[in-house]
């Protein structure tokens, strides 16, 4: 390697980070929480088949994980202004990550709120229990256990996924490193690294998700 | 005048008649065993009375109130199981929480009780069912016998006017029957109403104060427990008293 390229790399080593710090993880954190808002409330919507919503999150489920997440940021970015509603890229992205996440992490919320025993729901009513605070504290604790590891993948997904809002202006890492090749031409070397420092941050994930189900498995399996 | 009477309680599952009008009439302080074949109904009149299935039609009388079955109000059948408690076969405890949380919810929860008073009447409850010493265990750490004990502390602590038992010890491994007979036992004696399906011939002739015997959703026979098994008045009660103590069909 010439030194150079060393030097390149560990100018622009800051260069990536500092956007991945303040956009990149930025833009997870915020999308996914508001994903997550989603997903319960569409999740019980389901769970509990209310009447006239279930369609309605049926089918917003169906459109977001039918088309391409490029294509959703694209309609949001460049088309909506069409219509005169003009958002910012990062507003944009967060809509879009949101709405994905959500989308997704219903059907993993759904799945897991099925998996609990009916007859957790039984015992609670027959203490005395109303149906909203067997949810709370019966119900939803042990399907969020279940559905854990599948909502850290989501997430750890969307680190990735954040690299597309690059399409659409916002500066985060992936973009970040594409001026720096622009001006350098020292392309293979430095998507490596920005790939390097995306899989640092999927790897400090994982180790959160470890460390998060150790501590969600105090109670044991199911039986 | 009885506690708890139920008149002509019918259910239906898909045009199938699981209840076919029964009658039932509860004293305070009676033990009554549910006895019958599986599938005559058992499970599903218990369910009924404590509102997890709607009954199609009946009455049903609790403490003097009369209530039209499948017409009760949300408000009545919220207050009406607090009045009561059920004992599930497979014990249904919350699996997150632990031997004394189990026990703890429904006071905290479901009644507002302040933690430390709460705290105070599970101890007494674990304690009466003999796992004081495992009130931090979850239900996975507990073998079945105790997590029906725990099932049974739960039911006492809302200090229920009866308790519902669906087949209490029918999960259980045949050396852990015992530990679960002996508190219900022990409740029985001390007075608590107790309405239990079983098919512990033991406990419906020794412990039971009364028997009604089911088949195909209706009530074949029923009455004083001595009387059932001394002197059984039809012959299905016959046959099934002779199929049950294994003596041979005469
Ligand atoms: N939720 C249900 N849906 C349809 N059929 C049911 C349901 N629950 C019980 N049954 C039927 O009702 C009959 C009586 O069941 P059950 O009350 O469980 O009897 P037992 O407890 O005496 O064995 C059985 O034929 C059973 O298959
Ligand atoms: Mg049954």
């Amino acid at each position: 390697m010439s030194e150079r390229l060393i030097g390149i790399l560990t100018d622009s080593f800051g260069k990536i980070l500092l956007p991945g710090l303040t956009m990149t993880i930025p833009l997870t954190v915020i999308s996914f929480s508001i994903g997550m808002v989603i997903a319960v409330a569409c999740a019980l919507v389901q769970f509990a088949k209310i009447k006239i919503l279930t369609p309605i999150v049926r089918t917003y489920i169906w459109i977001i994980r039918g088309t391409p997440l490029l294509v959703q940021l694209f309609i949001i970015f460049y088309g909506l202004p069409n219509v005169g509603i003009v958002l910012d890229a990062f507003t944009s992205a967060v809509i879009v990550f949101s709405l994905s996440t959500g989308a997704y992490c219903a059907e993993t919320m759904r799945a897991a709120l099925e998996s609990v025993p009916r007859g957790q729901m039984e015992a609670g009513y027959c203490v005395g229990m109303s149906y909203m605070q067997i949810m709370r504290r019966i119900v939803l604790p042990q399907a969020f256990r279940t559905a854990f590891p599948p909502l850290s993948n989501s997430l750890i997904s969307l680190v990735k996924d954040t690299s597309l809002a690059a399409n659409i202006t916002v500066v985060e890492m992936f973009m970040a490193t594409q001026r720096i090749v622009a001006r350098t031409y020292e392309a293979l070397a430095l998507y490596i690294e920005v790939a390097l420092i995306y899989l640092l941050f999927s790897t400090v994930l994982e180790q959160l998700q470890r460390w998060g189900e150790k501590k969600l498995n105090t109670y044991g399996g199911q039986k | 005048m009885p506690m708890l009477e139920v008149k002509e309680i019918r259910k239906a599952f898909d045009g199938l008649k699981v209840l076919d009008g029964v009658d039932l009439s509860v004293e305070k302080g009676d033990v009554i065993a549910i006895l019958g074949p599986s599938g005559s109904g058992k499970t599903t009149l218990l369910r009924c009375l404590n509102f997890l299935e709607t009954a199609d039609s009946g009455e049903m009388i609790f403490d003097g109130e009369h209530f039209r079955l499948g017409h009760v109000s949300h408000r009545d059948i919220a207050r009406l199981r607090k009045k009561t408690a059920f004992v599930f076969q497979n014990y249904n405890l919350f699996l997150n929480k632990t031997a004394l949380q189990n026990v703890t919810e429904g006071l905290i929860v479901a009644r507002k009780m302040p933690r430390d008073k709460a705290d105070e009447i599970a101890r007494k409850a674990l304690e009466k069912v003999g796992l004081l010493d495992r009130c931090d265990h979850y239900p996975s750490q507990l073998s079945g016998g105790q997590q029906q004990r725990v099932a049974i502390a739960r039911a006492l602590a809302t200090d229920p006017e009866i308790i519902f038992f669906d087949e209490p010890t029918s999960a259980l491994d045949p050396e852990l029957i015992g530990e679960v007979l002996a508190v219900m036992r022990q409740l029985a004696e001390e007075g608590m109403t107790m309405l239990v399906v079983t098919h512990e011939m033991g406990f419906a002739r020794n412990v039971s104060s009364k028997v009604l015997f089911m088949e195909d959703g209706v009530v074949v026979e029923s009455g004083a427990s001595k009387e059932f098994f001394e002197n059984p008045k039809s012959e299905r009660t016959r046959a099934f008293i002779r199929n049950i103590t294994g003596e041979p069909a005469v």
